[in-house]
């Protein structure tokens, strides 16, 4: 099991910082404060913080944001970005209307 | 549910090359491009690449684009753009949406070549309009002619970082200053070269505090980091901007290989989440094969051969070539992308400083730091020599993989030998004629022509110039230094513009003898 899944981890208590209100993830407007006041609420993994806050969720799905999610949550549970657990990859890829998404196309079938 | 042999994710450069490759060995192939207009950034790399002839150097980067989709065309491959890949799942099914329908396709290969995304930093105001990225900039100039703003400040001293920087100058932008908070230039000190003699200052060590602003970009103001990357007290510097570029890296586009359960890796070298792949780009899944920046970060021309490489194991997996074809038709894709991993920037010297090249020369701190190499140091290189009458001055500092200043040259003055990333050396057997083709085959635009000794106290110097408007013959002006420093009077002497030299002018001005080894710019009065 990987470090970042041990909840018993002591990161010590959230403290404010001045640039908590720096948007990080655009598209959903969430910022740098709220992602880290999340890892203190107990939200270790990128899908935790995601489901939680919304961040990648929007238009860009995560593109521009990312890194910078991975980062700030790292930071806070104080190991590199590279010990988290990527989030998960799934359909669709780019932001699609319902409407599209559950229309087959009728040449195919 | 259509049904293709081969179905490949991305028309950039290693996904044309793949489809190509594999058409060509009878493969049925269709590749989907979210985009509406096929090549990736091919079409918006107006520069002219490195490398070698078989790595299409000193060809502009559209032109190679427009190049591969007549290739494709030719060998009978299906693109269809605007199609938006959104799944890629078990047994390589593909969910692709045209228009306002979703289709269905299955690939008995699939190759994902969907390249990569850029990276974004934060700074108080980095959401302010104004802020964008170096890409989203070459694509407003390049693609639409749209200047991207008047005064600009470009973050990163990657190659992105230079060759946008420049090519923002040639669209007429005042680049203020390019900064970056690594301690050295990260690209190609060519790159560096010929921005910092326009004049633009470089600021390493240093990053962006702040946008400024209240509805869009009116200024920023930088300062320097420590060695922790923490700002310093007292170190910041204002400049009046409308625009700021970032140019901070990029990262694989990697997703739907996440998706199709491929084991992944993160992989801080490569550039984040990459899949784990076989040396032909073959994944963990069977079939499912990856090319170029998805796979890695580097550069269109490893991407195409890497693409060229998977369409050719896509081939043999499904059995249109065997196992001897295969290992035949690998060699020269192997030892073309062996080729371009060798030098001072091959992905087993990143992060390190070297301290000499190859052939022994200490390196220039001064390019590393400054963006231009003093006047001190470049007369250790050796294609920087002295000679009464015409000869080529190459200013080519770094191991590199190019070479076509040697074949550039009819009287073989330039001597650079088998291996592509020795610097260029001047062959003193050999009578130089001025012809300046190798001045224009110089994709770094570091090389320059001499002639010395011909009129008493004046050096003639021939340089590349693609800036417009284009200086007229008897101009007068100022010639500036490797660091845009205004260092003479300067009178230009001819402006040759010729098809053998493809959109690179050679300016020729004359300037006090003195000044032979150090102007390197010619700016109009």
């Amino acid at each position: 099991m990987k470090k970042i899944n041990d909840r018993s981890m002591d990161i010590g208590p959230f403290v404010a910082a001045p640039d908590d209100d720096m948007l990080i993830c655009r598209c959903e407007e969430v910022t740098k404060g709220e992602i880290r006041k999340a890892v203190h609420e107990g939200m270790y993994t990128l899908t935790e913080i995601r489901r939680y806050l919304r961040t990648g969720m929007g238009l860009c799905q995560g593109q521009t944001c990312a890194k910078l999610v991975k980062r700030i949550v790292a930071a806070e549970l104080q190991v590199s970005p590279d010990e988290l657990e990527p989030a998960t990859s799934r359909s669709p890829m780019r932001p699609i209307e319902m409407e599209v998404f559950a229309k087959e196309a009728d040449a195919d079938e | 549910m259509k049904r293709y042999d081969l179905v490949i994710v991305g028309a950039g450069p290693a996904g044309l090359s793949a489809a190509i490759e594999a058409a060509k060995r009878g493969l049925q192939v269709i590749v989907f491009d979210e985009n509406e207009k096929p090549g990736g950034q091919l079409f918006k790399q107006i520069h002219k690449f490195f490398g070698s002839k078989e790595h299409k150097a000193k060809v502009r980067g559209f032109v190679i684009g427009q190049q591969l989709l007549a290739e494709a065309d030719e060998a009978g491959v299906e693109v269809v753009l605007n199609a938006t890949v959104v799944g890629l799942y078990m047994d390589k099914e593909i969910v692709v949406q045209i228009d306002d329908q979703v289709h269905h396709y299955k690939g008995d290969a699939v190759i994902v070549a969907t390249g990569a995304a850029e990276n974004m930093v934060t700074f108080d105001g980095w959401t302010l309009p104004g802020v964008i990225g170096a890409g989203a900039a070459q694509t407003m100039m390049n693609l639409h002619g749209i200047k991207p703003g008047k005064k600009i400040l470009m973050l990163g001293s990657g190659n992105v970082g230079l060759v946008v920087g420049f090519q923002l100058i040639q669209a007429g932008c005042e680049v203020v200053a390019l900064v970056d908070a690594a301690p050295r230039v990260g690209g190609y000190g060519v790159h560096a070269a010929k921005v910092a003699r326009t004049g633009v200052p470089f600021y390493l060590s240093h990053t962006i505090v702040k946008a400024e602003g209240e509805t869009e970009v009116t200024g920023v103001t930088i300062a320097q980091v420590d060695e922790h990357f923490q700002f310093m007290e007292g170190t910041e510097k204002h400049f009046d901007v409308d625009t700021i570029c970032l140019a901070v890296g990029l990262s694989p586009m990697s997703q739907l290989l996440k998706m199709a359960g491929c084991e992944m890796e993160d992989n801080p070298k490569r550039g984040g989440q990459v899949p784990i792949c076989n040396k032909y780009g073959e994944t963990s899944i069977d079939g499912i094969f990856v090319a170029g920046d998805v796979s890695g970060i580097e550069e269109a021309s490893s991407a195409m051969i890497e693409g060229r490489m998977a369409g050719i194991a896509a081939a043999h997996y499904l059995g249109y070539i065997n196992g001897d074809e295969l290992e035949e038709n690998m060699s020269c894709q192997t030892s073309a992308l062996e080729g371009l991993r060798q030098g001072m920037f091959a992905p087993k010297n990143r992060g390190k400083i070297l301290e000499r090249t190859e052939e022994g020369v200490l390196t220039s701190m001064n390019l590393l730091k400054k963006g231009f190499v003093a006047d001190d140091e470049i007369e250790r290189y050796p294609g920087v020599t002295h000679r009464v009458g015409i000869h080529p001055v190459m200013e080519c500092t770094q191991n590199i993989p190019c070479n076509p200043c040697q074949d550039a040259c009819p009287k073989h003055c330039i001597k650079i030998g088998e291996k592509i990333t020795s610097l260029p050396a001047v062959d003193e057997t050999a009578q130089c004629i001025g012809c300046g083709l190798c001045v224009a085959s110089c994709s770094g635009q570091a090389i320059f022509l001499l002639q010395e000794g011909v009129e008493p106290g004046f050096t003639l110097i021939t340089m590349p110039y693609e800036f417009l408007p284009l200086p007229e013959k008897g101009d007068e002006g100022y010639g500036l230094g490797r660091n845009g420093e205004k260092l003479c009077k300067a009178t230009v002497i001819e402006v040759k513009t010729s098809k053998a030299y493809d959109h690179t002018n050679l300016l020729t001005i004359k300037v006090p003898e003195e000044m032979g080894m150090r102007v390197r710019f010619y700016k109009a009065e």
